[in-house]
């Protein structure tokens, strides 16, 4: 068992002769805020759709909370939550609903459900929204939503696919902090976003390219070493620097 | 069991607070059952019928008042040459032309064999096979009857009735047609379509990033459809009995064996199409092309099996419908037992293990 929430080792998925993941590598700790970056169909979706146990890999290694991607997906799903960047839940439902039929496929006893749609129906600001068609939320709402069905059984690691996408700022920044308070008590984010911001407030970041890594490291440290004013114009100079080596 | 007790309970939700799907499953089966059974009405009757007879006997004048005292038949529009049945035909006065032979009154005397001639307008095949049906029918009974007294051959009486549906009504062969019908379209759409739904919206993948397995998704989503099929089995039965008094002769239990058989088989079709498309669009035009078409055209339901070109008879072995039809005919009008009806099961069991094999392929290689 590693003490890693996550470990890459030289990972790559073809999809024929399609590389959408190329020989990537890279180690998440614990508790750590990991910002997964890169342009539009860089790849990022399908790694992370291989670290939930939704996809095998082609090729290499993977480890998710110390368990093997290819073999041990069961444990791996229950070691994590997962919130996609499409509001995945069913629209008919009520919030409290979701929550019931998701805490059941967790298999969590219906008393631990019931205590868990009220610690976060209250971290999350739900209470009112909590028995409403979730279908009809507002889109800040919805998010919210997904965060906490995906934090209902107590994951240790998050995996979060462009969660704050089409929502504005104050929800936005609201989001943050609860994922600040989650990384605070020890729970690893592994987030996707195309908000430069919002990667600054990540402990490390990777920026991903035609399914490669070609940056990882601190924020801070990315921006400086490529002499940029900051993580967005870092971010337009690296993409196109590589998009012009290629061409 | 717990999580896919929780899925079927979160369908049922699904169904119930979506009133499109709760008409399609509760409205649609009793709507097409009135439609089928008052609608379309397959009972040819007044087929305009002309009589050439060179016999002019009494027993001429027998024959053809049995014909036109009949229901089926009726005189032509306008006064027939009577020289030439084609013509006749051809100037669409008559849908069909008896010719009675001179010699009919004498050989019906004397109990000799005499050929009648019919010449029928192909051209409308069901009033054709009508025709042919009836008057057959009509020879068979009234023919005997005029035939005068003392000249009854000995114990050579020949008896024809027809059976299971004396009266050939529509009805009665349609119904179970529209029982094989729903229930396909119930189990096989509609599951096609909530599958395709969930993979659509996204929230297949949310789920199976939880601890469950796609089988466990796959029954749980599958129950409530199987209760819907038997409901509206059951409900289409009941308004044939009460409405349109077809039979049922045969034993409850049996029907709801084969049913639930039928209903694997049909389960096992839509998990394939929900396997092969992506979006519920694709989904419903997909099952409606599997299930809808062949299910009326190739099962029996409609046109006579023994009588499609080659190619269609070979495609009918792989419709489920085809083999049910036979099944809720067997049972439901003639009374039939299991014993009669294994062949029927034993290819609908086939056909769905083979379905759902082709199914768990599909859906290994997409996680692989």
């Amino acid at each position: 068992m590693s003490e890693s929430a996550v470990t890459i080792d030289r990972l790559s998925r073809h999809f024929g002769q399609f590389k959408a993941v190329d020989d990537i590598s890279l180690t998440v700790e614990q508790g750590e805020t990991f910002g997964f970056l890169g342009a539009n169909g860089a790849g990022k979706t399908t790694t992370i759709r291989m670290l939930t146990g939704l996809l095998l890999p082609t090729s290499g290694v993977g480890t998710v909370a110390g368990y093997d991607v290819f073999t041990e997906s069961e444990q791996i799903k229950r070691s994590i939550g997962y919130m996609s960047q499409k509001f995945s839940l069913y629209p008919d439902l009520s919030g409290r609903d979701n929550m019931r039929f998701y805490g059941a496929a967790y298999d969590l006893d219906s008393a631990r459900i019931t205590r868990r749609i009220g610690e976060l129906s209250e971290r999350l600001g739900l209470a009112e929204f909590l028995d409403r068609p979730s279908g009809a939320l507002p889109t800040g709402w919805r998010q919210r939503l997904a965060l906490g069905v995906a934090l209902l059984h107590e994951p240790r690691i998050l995996f979060l696919d462009e969660p704050t996408s089409g929502v504005d700022p104050v929800f936005r920044r609201r989001f943050w902090e609860v994922l600040y308070e989650l990384a605070a008590e020890g729970v690893t984010v592994f987030v996707t976003t195309h908000y430069m911001d919002e990667a600054e407030y990540c402990d490390r970041i990777s920026i991903m390219h035609r399914g490669r890594i070609v940056e990882l490291g601190r924020p801070f440290d990315i921006v400086r070493q490529h002499g940029q004013a900051n993580l967005e114009e870092t971010f337009v100079h690296l993409i196109s620097a590589e998009e012009s080596r290629n061409a | 069991m717990r999580k896919i007790y929780y899925i079927a309970r979160k369908e049922i939700y699904h169904i119930l607070r979506d009133p499109r799907s709760l008409m399609i499953v509760i409205a649609m089966p009793v709507l097409m059952t009135f439609l089928y059974g008052f609608a379309i009405n397959m009972d040819i009757e007044n087929i305009r019928l002309a009589v050439v007879d060179y016999d002019r006997s009494t027993e001429s004048k027998d024959l053809i008042d049995a014909f036109y005292s009949s229901t089926y038949f009726s005189e032509p529009r306008a006064a027939v040459d009577q020289g030439d049945s084609e013509a006749i035909l051809k100037s669409g006065d008559a849908h069909a032309v008896l010719v009675i032979r001179p010699g009919y009154g004498e050989a019906l005397r004397t109990g000799r064999e005499f050929a009648l001639g019919m010449f029928i307008d192909g051209s409308d095949n069901n009033i054709a096979a009508a025709v042919q049906n009836y008057s057959q029918g009509l020879l068979l009974t009234s023919a005997l009857e005029l035939l005068p007294a003392g000249q009854v051959s000995g114990g050579i009486r020949l008896t024809t009735q027809v059976l299971y549906n004396p009266d050939l009504k529509s009805a009665q062969f349609f119904v179970p047609g529209l029982i094989a019908l729903i229930l396909v379209m119930i189990s096989a759409l509609l599951t096609s379509i909530t599958i395709a739904r969930e993979k659509e919206t996204g929230t297949m993948e949310q789920l199976l990033t939880a601890p469950v397995t796609p089988v466990q998704i796959l029954i749980g989503k599958i129950i409530p459809y199987v209760f819907i099929a038997l409901l509206d089995g059951a409900l289409i039965v009941v308004i044939a009995r009460i409405v349109f008094d077809v039979p049922f002769l045969g034993s409850h239990l049996l029907m709801l064996l084969y049913s639930l058989i039928y209903i694997g088989a049909s389960l096992a079709l839509g998990i394939l199409i929900s396997s092969l498309v992506q979006t519920q669009q694709v989904a419903m035009m997909f099952a409606l092309t599997a299930t809808m078409l062949p299910s009326v055209m190739l099962s029996g339901f409609i046109f006579a099996i023994k009588n499609m070109p080659p190619v269609l008879h070979g495609i009918s072995y792989i419709i489920p419908a085809r083999y049910f039809v036979r099944i809720i005919r067997g049972i439901m009008l003639k009374g039939a037992g299991a014993e009669a009806l294994i062949f029927q099961g034993l290819a609908l069991v086939g056909l769905m293990l083979i379905m759902m094999t082709i199914a768990a392929r599909k859906f290994k290689m997409k996680v692989a």
